[in-house]
């Protein structure tokens, strides 16, 4: 039992963390709440499941493939709707949030929902840690989702281009100023966020069917997270997972699965009833850089 | 009440990651006292007053204002006793009228029941003149412009209304002057004096040294989030660390 | 354009006109009745729209009820806009207020004449504490929290069973009758759309439009503004409240759906479609989208991305609406004006 924890714990928390990576990279890179990648995550899934089922293409390149066309419709998405409505945040968040919509209703309309619809693993076998017998994708997926992470970090801290990035964000006159154009690098992180997003899509969908609520679903649980971990900060956003990962993994185990969801639900009124700003975020209320 | 000190400031500190924003300041104002804060850009004025008005916690240290503890109170409260502070970046109700913005502080607590009757046309009223007070011609009109509309200016001006709507005992005023232009430095400068001649208690934060030194009788220094110097301004241009810090290497001549 | 030679065009607003003239003298009747027909024909015609109801038959009576419903949503929606609180999951205030009323009527047996107002105000006063402590924080939290909510709820029903779990209650008590219900819900919905417009011109709605502009700066004058939000999260729940549990006594039933994404993502499209924070544009929208909705209603989800592109095609080609589109139309016109000749001044 406890051992199953463990194990399946960390499995659920990388998981958590790749789906809210691309989320957070947009939002930390160009402070846009992009709201549209429940709808990229699922156009990722079915657009690999037609690569590989009617194109006939292997499934490395159809991974590979769906991951560049999402980043460039991520970019797409920047260029043609939100730099119309940038700055506006009401209208930033709805436009990407009626786009998300759209996008997994009209999968729903054309009949993607049942069955049928799965994602090959890229390794099947296992082996056992700990006693638990656990898949290589299950393996492969916590090893990407370090991975991604760490590269992010090092992407964002260490590169330059990652630092005025970061640092548009933050200020975006004296980026200005600086001769950074924010609306490209808004472009980028919208085109990161959404690979990450398409990459999460080709590793997690093999575990299960693609199901339209899966857009949902991971709408919800990236929103989880980054609640829960503060929108600003990358520890927050690792902690927050592996929090919400291994309860999760507890409930289910101790309770039922149907209570999985309402895991998520718990720890959304727990940061808003007692840190709103998120577990490690300080209580940011009311600063802005002056 | 004169000369009692009105706002004591122990060893405040505040953090940006690992910017020290303010570090270990502390100082005391007297009651009607003009007290200018001078500094390079990025010293830490502007957290100061954030931390000192609520809209920043401290990390460290604590604000007394006449002898209560008010660290850690809401910006609302620390405005309601009578502290009014203006923004640096000018943030007015840029949707609204001219004179509406002004109704927002007159329906605040503090004021409401000061206003007799309270009801809309008083409040109206009191906008107008306090307007008219800053410079905006009753006449014309400008009070009735979407605040949007303005030059900057103006906002700043409204800025600096919006603090005295509160009928405030200590007012701070974070670089009013800088984004002005020559001619609405030259008018503003009487409101500061007669805020000064009305006994009330000033802290000005403002580049522009020549119009400072007009209106305040101490200056304090930041650099790197620490006080480098304090006393009259005719002392503190001499400070050789002050020269360095802020007027730079040959230290220009200040009248 | 076309363009006429030797002339040029001249806009005019007659509304503006007619404000004015009548702060200098008691205006003519005739500008009086020009400002104030837009309002009295819609009123005349909310009023008679149930009786229609014999004439087109149930179906369409029923059609008016759920635009009333769409459009109090609507107005709650716009109403905690204009704080600057921007809801995606007005569901939730929706179905809080459907399952009171359910739960009430279901468990204590009480008539919807007292279930409804009860379950308003609850509901409203439940949502104001449930999302109080997020009001503290500025920025894209309250809009991530609110999209959660009404979808964690749904889970939260199913998972634990309780108020019916997937069954929902059923067999509740109906409204005395049909017309009953329409006028009801017209008054509800005249009442709000007034009130709000009321409230905002108000003082207090004058700080809350503040808000909006710069919290700061309200902050900085005094005002206690996560009280002034609260407040108003109450206020503008109250409609949405109200329309959950009057759909529970009208449909005498209540179900997981009452937390469905549609009464989220309808109010968002009407409103932006009517234009973005203004209460008349709210009803507009509604009056517009619903009647289009429910007869595209064979086509299942497929409203929902239907209504979701509208909504980005409005945000991002006509952000201001209808409603300033046919206000324009109605109080500016154009006419041709000749030119002054130029040999005119030379003479
Ligand atoms: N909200 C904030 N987050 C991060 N850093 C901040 C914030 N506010 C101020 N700082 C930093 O604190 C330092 C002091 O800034 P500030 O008080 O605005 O200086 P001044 O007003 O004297 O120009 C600067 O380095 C600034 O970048
Ligand atoms: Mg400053």
């Amino acid at each position: 039992m406890f051992e199953s924890i463990l194990v399946y714990g960390l499995v659920a928390s990388a998981i958590l963390l790749l789906i809210s990576l691309g989320f957070s990279i947009t939002f930390g890179l160009s402070g846009i709440a992009n709201l549209s990648y429940g709808g990229i995550y699922l156009s990722a899934g079915y657009l690999t499941w037609y690569l590989i089922n009617v194109l006939q293409f292997p499934l490395f390149a159809a991974a590979l493939t769906s991951v560049t066309l999402m980043a460039i419709l991520g970019a797409l998405i920047y260029r043609i709707l939100i730099i119309r409505v940038r700055g506006n945040i009401m209208n930033e968040v709805v436009v990407t949030f009626a786009l998300g919509l759209a996008t997994m209703e009209l999968f729903r309309f054309l009949g993607f929902g049942g069955y049928g619809f799965s994602l090959p693993s890229v390794a099947s076998g296992g082996i056992r840690i700990l006693g638990q017998a656990i898949g290589f994708q299950r393996l492969l997926i916590i090893g990407v989702a370090i991975l991604v992470a760490l590269l992010l970090w090092y992407f964002t801290r260490r590169t330059k281009t990652g630092l005025a990035l970061l640092g548009m964000a933050q200020d975006e006159y004296t980026a200005l100023s600086l001769g950074i154009d924010s609306d490209w690098s808004a472009t980028y992180s919208c085109a990161i966020g959404a690979a990450i997003t398409a990459l999460a899509a080709v590793l997690i969908f093999p575990l299960g069917v693609i199901a339209i609520d899966e857009g949902y679903k991971v709408l919800i649980r990236m929103m989880a997270v980054t609640v829960l971990g503060g929108l600003e900060s990358t520890k927050g956003l690792v902690l927050a997972c592996i929090i919400l990962g291994y309860f999760q993994v507890t409930v289910s185990n101790l309770a039922s699965p149907r209570w999985t969801e309402a895991v998520f639900l718990g720890a959304i009124l727990f940061v808003l009833a007692f840190r709103p700003s998120g577990l490690i975020g300080q209580s940011k209320e009311l600063e802005e850089r002056v | 009440m004169q000369n009692e000190v009105i706002l004591k400031v122990q060893d405040l500190s505040r953090r940006f990651g690992g910017v020290r924003a303010v570090d270990g300041i502390s100082f005391e104002v007297k009651s009607g006292e003009a007290l200018g804060i001078i500094g390079p850009n990025g010293s830490g004025k502007s957290t100061l007053i954030n931390l000192i008005t609520g809209f920043v916690k401290p990390d460290k240290g604590a604000v007394f204002y006449k002898g209560n503890n008010i660290t850690g109170l809401k910006p609302h409260k620390i405005a309601s006793i009578g502290i009014a502070r203006s923004f640096q970046t000018v943030k007015p109700f840029y949707n609204l009228p001219v004179y509406k913005n002004l109704i927002i502080p007159l329906y605040s607590n503090r004021v409401k029941k000061q206003l007799k009757g309270g009801c809309m046309g008083d409040r109206d009223e009191a906008a107008m003149h306090l307007l008219e007070e800053v410079g905006f011609e009753r006449e014309s009109n400008l009070p009735y412009k979407i605040t949007g509309t303005l030059p900057h200016g103006y906002l700043k001006k409204l800025e600096l209304a919006r603090c005295l709507c509160l009928d405030p005992e200590i007012v701070i005023v974070d670089e009013l002057f800088s984004g002005m232009s020559m001619s609405e430095i030259a008018s503003a400068m009487p409101i500061m004096e007669k805020i000064v001649a009305e006994g009330k208690t000033l802290i000005m934060i403002e580049h522009r040294l020549r119009e400072l030194f007009r209106v305040v009788q101490g200056v304090m220094v930041l650099n790197f989030g620490k006080i480098i110097a304090r006393g009259t301004p005719e002392e503190v241009v001499k400070v050789e660390e002050v020269k360095e810090a802020y007027l730079g290497k040959e230290g220009e001549t200040v009248a | 354009m076309k363009i006429k030679k030797g002339y040029r065009k001249e806009r005019l607003d007659r509304g503006i006109k007619a404000r004015v003239d009548d702060v200098f003298a008691i205006s003519s009747y005739r500008e009086i009745m020009y400002l104030a027909m837009p309002r009295t024909l819609f009123i005349i015609f909310l009023l008679l729209l149930p009786l229609s109801g014999s004439i087109t038959g149930p179906y369409w009576q029923g059609v008016i009820i759920i635009t009333c419903i769409i459009a109090l949503l609507t107005l709650s929606w716009t109403f905690m806009y204009s704080v600057g609180l921007i809801s995606l999951g007005h569901a939730v205030f929706f179905g809080i207020g459907a399952y009171i009323a359910g739960w009430l009527s279901s468990s204590l047996n009480l008539s919807p004449l007292i279930t409804i107002p009860l379950a308003a105000l609850s509901g409203a006063v439940l949502g104001a504490l449930l999302l109080y402590p997020v009001l503290r924080l500025r920025g894209i939290y309250f809009a991530l929290i609110t999209f959660a909510l009404p979808l964690f709820m749904m889970r939260l029903i199913e998972a634990t069973g309780c108020l019916g779990g997937t069954a929902g209650l059923s067999g509740l008590h109906a409204f005395p009758s049909r017309l009953f219900a329409s006028y009801l819900v017209i008054f509800v919905l005249l009442f709000v759309l007034f009130g709000y417009l009321k409230i905002m011109d108000s003082d207090f709605g004058l700080v809350l439009r503040a808000i909006r502009d710069s919290d700061l700066s309200v902050h900085a004058a005094g005002i206690n503004v996560p009280l002034f939000k609260a407040q108003a999260l109450f206020i503008g729940a109250l409609p949405a409240t109200f329309a959950g549990a009057f759909l529970t006594h009208y449909y005498r039933f209540v179900g997981m759906t009452a937390f469905a994404l549609e009464y989220s993502i309808f109010p968002i499209t009407s409103a932006v479609i009517g234009g973005t924070g203004l209460f008349p544009g709210a009803v507009l929208g509604a009056f517009i989208l619903t009647p289009l909705s429910e007869s595209l209603r064979a086509f299942g989800t497929l409203r929902i991305a239907i209504y979701s592109l509208l909504l980005v095609l409005f945000i991002v080609r006509l952000p201001e609406g209808l409603f300033s589109f046919i206000q324009k139309k109605y109080f500016q016109f154009e006419r041709w004006v000749p030119l002054e000749r130029k040999d005119d001044n030379a003479k």
